[in-house]
């Protein structure tokens, strides 16, 4: 619902030359109510808006405010993601979005599709972060980006919040505004090329694991081969990455691939997740198989769309596939609060939630993880344990969800109690505590 | 009369949005772009606040702060600064220097007031 829906109803049954009284017998509500509900005086609720829209013939979205509804909401989400200080004075304005809007829409789009980029510099800027502390051109071009962005935002803030603007100040921070969307687009620009330069790469690429990681990206995560069970003829592939390292991470993925692709045969193993769905331990009883040997034949099933995680005792990320919103840290230790560490904690327990990666609407995802522990060699060797963690977009937003981040130095959540360090975004530094 | 700040940003945008929204909330702001001449400036305009930067040209923010602090006049004179870098070394650092309030670009107007206002209340 926005502010204005009641005017918008007001005026569609006007047009319609429906008496407000009949309108009100015909949706199930009384009159004084509607009278209070096109005054604005009252939101409407979803059920009561369809049967009033109905009424009137119409779609609820009409009534919503139909493709203005989209801008609204961004432009709400724009000022939710800078309330911080003066949250009172922020709170008056958002009243004021639609009228806003409606009185310069060309400048409320600029300013909704400028949050959107600062949203997108933002997950750029935390996907880099580690990057950042290493490399000094990389670090310059961050500081630019944040330049533009602060000049943005305190530029976009004055146009959205100051309605006595002077004609001449207008066009002025106008022409500041659409002169730092360059700055920020020149910064954009950058990144994208530092981050997909394949030429740069290999120099880019600081680790074995990633060198590893990179090449299975550029297989997208599937290896036709791996389902022949074809190891040889992935030889000549694996002896083009570029460490010895690297190598062998790639030659020990591949064997594991292979048996897990015997242990769990493509065609069987799709048909028993279309029955059962994305439950590791269902699949792997229904199999027989390692629970283990299910999360990654999960992940790296063609045309699938799963996250995976490994870690070891220690907590280290062994294995990253991504998915897209939630981002997994390249460098350092994970949010504690994932559901991988609480696997790690808990072995041969499973572990299923639901989170909340930060973000406006956040992303939501549905997990599951588990932790196996094994021997290595005779009674008296070493214990072992290895945890997994299996993510995918949830199919809906009911319920409640446990609110999660990727890492600590670029989590924007303020007054998380698990928090390590400070963040490098928003509220997460005001509130870090160390 | 309102209150009077020196802003002490080279970022030209940035710096005409915050004298934008002072000024609307009643300050006097003078600006500068350039660190060399802050502590000058300081001392001729004597501010009640002052806004500054971190990297500036010239004088680096922090070098400004620890040149105010040894000044008895301006021992005590409120700082904020401001930084697109938020590295806790960064925050502990300008603690040391003196600076009264550290804020991390980017930042609200509404932030920018009542901190401003907040600084020569308290």
């Amino acid at each position: 619902m926005t502010a204005l829906t009641g005017s918008r109803i007001r005026e569609r049954r006007v047009l319609a030359g429906v008496r407000q009284a009949d309108l009100a017998q015909q949706a199930g509500i009384s009159a004084s109510y509607l009278n209070l509900i096109e005054h604005n005086r009252r939101m409407v609720g979803a059920a009561v808006l369809a049967r009033l829209a109905r009424a009137l013939g119409l779609e609820p979205e009409v009534l919503q405010g139909g493709s203005s509804a989209g801008l609204i909401e961004d432009l709400r989400s724009a000022f939710a993601s800078g309330a911080g200080a003066g949250a009172g004075e922020s709170a008056a304005e958002i009243d004021r979005l639609e009228e806003f809007a409606g009185r310069y829409p060309g400048w409320a789009g600029l300013l909704a599709a400028q949050h959107r980029r600062a949203a997108g510099l933002e997950r750029s800027l935390g996907a880099m972060n580690d990057r950042m502390t290493q490399d000094p051109h990389l670090a310059a071009t961050l500081h630019e980006v944040l330049q533009a962005l602060s000049s943005v935002r305190a530029t976009a803030g004055i146009l959205a919040e100051t309605d006595d603007l002077e004609p001449d100040l207008r066009a002025r921070f106008q022409g500041n505004l659409a002169a730092d969307a360059e700055r920020l687009a020149t910064g954009g620009r950058a990144l994208v090329a530092y981050l997909d330069g394949s030429e740069r790469l290999e120099e880019a690429i600081a680790a074995p694991q990633e060198e590893f990681e990179a090449w299975l990206g550029l297989w997208g995560w599937q290896v036709a081969e791996v389902e022949a069970g074809q190891s040889a003829a992935l030889e000549a592939e694996i002896l083009g990455l570029p460490s010895a390292a690297a190598r062998v991470l790639a030659r020990a993925w591949v064997a594991q691939a292979i048996a897990d692709a015997r242990a769990l045969p493509l065609a069987a193993f799709r048909a028993a997740l279309a029955e059962l769905g994305p439950d590791p331990a269902l699949l792997a009883a229904r199999f027989g198989a390692d629970i283990m040997a299910v999360f990654r034949r999960l992940a790296m099933l063609p045309g699938a769309k799963y996250g995976l995680v490994l870690c070891d005792g220690s907590g280290t990320m062994t294995f990253r596939r991504a998915i897209d919103g939630f981002a997994l840290p390249r460098f350092g230790a994970a949010c504690p609060l994932w559901p991988l560490y609480t696997a790690l904690s808990r072995p041969m327990a499973a572990v299923s939630a639901v989170v909340d990666m930060p973000g406006q609407p956040a992303p939501r995802f549905a997990v599951r993880a588990y932790c196996q522990m094994r021997q290595a060699g005779s009674f008296g060797g070493m214990e072992l344990r290895e945890a997994a963690m299996l993510i995918w977009a949830a199919p809906d937003r009911e319920g409640d969800a446990l609110p999660v981040g990727s890492t600590c130095r670029i989590c924007p959540r303020g007054g998380c109690a698990a928090r390590r360090e400070p963040s490098i975004l928003g509220e997460g530094m005001a509130s870090g505590g160390a | 009369m309102g209150q009077q700040v020196l802003l002490i940003e080279d970022e030209p945008n940035i710096a005409e949005a915050i004298r934008f929204v002072l000024a609307r909330d009643g300050w006097q702001v003078s600006v500068l772009a350039d660190g060399a001449r802050a502590v000058a400036e300081v001392a001729r305009l004597q501010p009640d606040l002052v806004i500054l930067d971190l990297m500036l040209p010239g004088l680096s923010g922090l070098e400004i702060v620890t040149a105010l602090r040894a000044e008895p006049a301006t021992l005590a004179l409120p700082v904020i600064m401001l930084t697109a870098k938020g590295l806790a070394r960064d925050r502990e650092a300008a603690a040391r220097a003196g600076v009264s309030l550290f804020m991390t670009k980017p930042f609200s107007n509404a932030e920018i007031v009542a901190n401003a206002r907040a600084m020569v209340q308290g």
